[in-house]
Parts: structure tokens; C-alpha cells; sequence
């Protein structure tokens, strides 16, 4: 198998020499894919704006030892409005970043990539307030470290709930308090997304009570990535 | 182990360091640089050395230059009031190859990068916009590139600039002079559809 075909999602890109990039993408049936893309940078590159973030192109990749080259791309979704808006861009590079640290070269993730489309769809149509701290959640559920949010992750019980510590993966009632205190309207919301009810949480619209949400949906993923997110602060308060 | 004497090995190594050499060119040019006569060797180390000495960012736009401000700072007939903002030192040359413009630049010296973390602070934001009132600046030209970094860049000065009553443009998006219209991408090809012109006959 020397030529392949997937779809993907361009992540980030690289210079590579003069005129040339090495693109990462998140394809649904290769996982993470490191390509060059010939010439990208020329002003009459055939490829053009196609293998930007956070495009999501069909591609032909020729197989090489190291990286693959990207032969042929055509776009599936440009997601246009994420690309034309600082808010938007800085909100969906965020999620890049993630599933970029997430996901693995040669390990498919069919269903992470799902969710980073619809996450990209949703940002680029509605745009509401939680679709980041949306995708953050699923993302680590689906990984298998979603933090219990129903309970206290020491002692069981169900209430009420004041603190969020990523270090133990959840929720924490009084007497356990550890890391982010977390207001009782947060917790409402923390359990509607990851109780199966993500759609009214992103009909929420902007509050103190969303960013708070935002806040421990960075935090948790910074824990489990073990790293800080650079993505989230560079345009932060413009 | 190295199999050179410790100079070639040096050279080979510095080489090596260059954008685009890899260890195969490097030793290439080496032994280029070893057969030639040695003034010819000598001449290119002097250039460097020139270069580097000599060469420094010009304290009004961050051009390169050989003095405090740039040729295009000095030069008196220059149109002060339209400033364009590019990226790199480079972009300037590209732009003035055009002949199209006749007012000052700021170089911005990179570009917001939020998956690389290069926010605004490390640019040179903040002195494009100590220069805005001195010099009587009425149009600032967004003159970045038209990728993913270039464009949040653009997006983001446009927010600074507008709200203090300065005409901003952005450069325009569209196809290449000479291409063929069937490989432009939908998004360059959208782009020149909505900024298209009345046809102007003479």
C-alpha cells in the first residue's frame, strides 16, 4: 500500500525548508497523520488555502519512509466562519491543540474524530459558549479518563458538590473539598454534559457560570495531557 | 567518531545549522569552500561578517538597515500617512517590487501563532501603535499573510486599530494573474468572487 485515501482534519503545520510544510493532520481511518504538502507555500500552489487549520480535506498521501506526501486534497468542509472570526479561530485551534496531544500516529480513533467535527461544525454554525468545554469533556470521557461528576469521588455521596479536583478526577461534597470550588449552578451544568445531556448545555447562553465551566474544562484536560494548553491564553481579554 | 580534522568537522557542523543543509549538503559545501581559492573562501566570511556587524532593525518600522532608520524611513517623499503592516523584512521587498505603494511599512517581525503560543506580546504590536499619532497615520494596510496565522494577526490588529477612527484595510484575496481558475480553492475562488470589481473599459 504505497497511495492511500482518507479524510482529515488539518491540526497545525510546520515550514518545512522553502517552500514546503509538513501538515498534521487527524484523519478518521490512519489516526494522526504527519505529511509534507509540496509547494503550499507558493502563491499558485494547487493545494492553496486547503491544508490550513482547521480545514477538513479528502487527500491522497503517498507513502514515504518518514512522512507521507500529500498528493491530491479536496475540501470537505472549510469551516469558514471559525477561519474569518478571532473568537471562533482561537476557540477551534484550542480543540486542535487537544486532539493534536490526544491522538496517536498509526492508532485510528473513528469516534474522537467524530466528535472533533461535529465540535468544529457546532463552532462554526452557533458557536456557543461551552462547545470548547463541550468537547474537552467527551474527549476525555472517550479516552477513558472522564472525571464522575454526580458523586464525590472520595466518599460517594451525592451532595451537594463544591469543588472539582483533576487530580482525582472529579467532583468532591464538603467535608472533602480539594482544588477548584465550583458553584452550584457549574455543577448543574458539569452533570448535563457529562450525563448524556450536552445539547442544553450548549444552549446556555455566555454567563460567569459558562467561563466557569470553561475554566475546569481546561484544567481537567491540562491535568490529563500534563501540560498547560498555550492556545487558550495567547488571545485572552482581546 | 569523526573522521575529519576538528576544523572541517567545525565548519561542517556550523553548516549543518542552516536552514534547508542537512548534514549531506553541509559536507558538500564544506569541501566547496575548502578546493576554491582561498579570497574567494575569505569574501564570504568577510560578507558574514559585514553583515552581521553592520546590518540592524530600524528603530522607526524594524526594517533591515544599515543606520538607525531605513532607506524607506529615510526617504523624504515617502507618503507618511499610509503605514503597511507586514510580517517579515522580507514582505517589504515583495511589496515594493509592485511599485504600488508609496507610504511607510511596519514590520511586525512574526505572527500570532495560538498553537505555537506566540501572542501579540511578542510581536511588535505595541510600537505600531506608538507610531500611529506622531507620524499622522490615516490608513493602516494589513499586509500579512493570507494563511491561518496571518489572518488571526490581521483580524487582531484590525480590532486595536478601528475603534481609534484609522481607515484599516486588509490586502485582498483572489487568483493568481496567469493560473488557471478550475485548481483555485473554493475559498480563494469565494474570496475573488466577493471582491469583485466593475469591469473598468477605457
Amino acid at each position: 500500500m504505497s497511495q492511500y485515501r482518507d479524510t482529515g482534519v488539518v491540526l497545525r503545520t510546520w515550514k518545512l525548508g522553502e517552500a514546503d510544510r509538513i501538515v498534521v493532520l487527524f484523519t478518521e481511518h490512519h489516526g494522526k497523520v504527519r505529511a509534507v504538502a509540496k509547494g503550499v507555500r507558493r502563491t499558485r500552489s494547487k493545494f492553496g488555502a486547503r491544508l490550513e487549520p482547521p480545514t477538513q480535506v479528502a487527500l491522497q498521501l503517498h507513502e514515504g519512509r518518514n512522512l507521507d506526501i500529500i498528493t491530491q486534497a479536496e475540501t470537505v468542509e472549510n469551516y469558514r466562519s471559525v477561519r474569518e472570526d478571532l473568537d471562533r479561530l482561537a476557540r477551534g485551534v484550542s480543540m486542535l491543540e487537544v486532539v493534536d496531544q490526544l491522538a496517536q500516529e498509526g492508532e485510528p480513533d473513528p469516534q474522537l474524530f467524530r466528535m472533533l467535527t461535529g465540535a468544529l461544525r457546532v463552532l462554526a454554525d452557533d458557536d456557543p459558549p461551552l462547545v470548547v468545554a463541550g468537547f474537552f469533556f467527551k474527549a476525555l470521557t472517550q479516552t477513558g479518563f472522564g472525571p464522575m461528576v454526580d458523586e464525590c469521588v472520595v466518599c460517594g455521596s451525592d451532595g451537594p458538590l463544591v469543588a472539582f479536583d483533576p487530580d482525582r478526577g472529579g467532583m468532591l461534597c464538603g467535608p472533602h473539598r480539594l482544588g477548584l470550588p465550583v458553584s452550584a449552578d457549574a455543577a448543574a451544568v458539569l452533570a448535563q454534559i457529562l450525563g448524556g445531556n450536552l445539547g442544553a448545555a450548549l444552549a446556555l447562553p455566555a454567563s460567569p457560570v459558562t467561563s466557569e465551566v470553561d475554566r475546569i474544562a481546561i484544567a481537567a484536560m491540562e491535568h490529563h495531557l500534563e501540560r498547560r494548553l498555550r492556545s487558550p491564553s495567547v488571545l485572552e481579554g482581546n | 567518531m569523526s573522521s575529519y580534522a576538528a576544523p572541517v568537522q567545525d565548519l561542517i557542523d556550523e553548516l549543518g545549522r542552516m536552514p534547508g543543509v542537512g548534514p549531506k549538503s553541509a559536507q558538500r559545501i564544506a569541501f566547496h569552500l575548502l578546493k576554491i581559492p582561498t579570497e574567494d573562501a575569505l569574501r564570504l566570511a568577510t560578507a558574514i561578517t559585514e553583515a552581521r556587524q553592520r546590518v540592524a532593525f530600524c528603530t522607526r518600522c524594524f526594517n533591515v538597515t544599515e543606520g538607525e532608520l531605513c532607506g524607506v524611513c529615510r526617504d523624504e517623499r515617502r507618503d507618511t500617512t499610509v503605514l503597511c503592516v507586514v510580517e517579515e523584512a522580507r514582505d517589504i521587498v515583495a511589496v515594493e517590487k509592485t511599485g504600488q505603494f508609496r507610504g511607510r511599512y511596519h514590520v511586525l517581525q512574526g505572527a500570532i501563532s495560538p498553537i505555537e503560543g506566540i501572542g501579540p506580546e511578542q510581536l511588535r504590536v505595541a510600537e505600531l501603535l506608538t507610531r500611529l499619532e506622531p507620524e499622522a497615520v490615516t490608513e493602516v494596510i494589513l499586509c500579512t499573510n493570507p494563511n491561518i496565522e496571518g489572518e488571526a494577526t490581521a483580524m487582531y490588529l484590525g480590532r486595536l486599530l478601528q475603534p481609534l477612527g484609522i481607515r484599516v484595510t486588509r490586502i485582498a484575496s483572489g487568483l493568481p494573474v496567469g493560473g488557471d481558475l478550475e485548481y483555485a480553492d473554493e475559498l480563494t475562488l469565494g474570496r475573488a468572487l466577493q471582491g469583485r470589481r466593475d469591469l473598468e473599459t477605457g
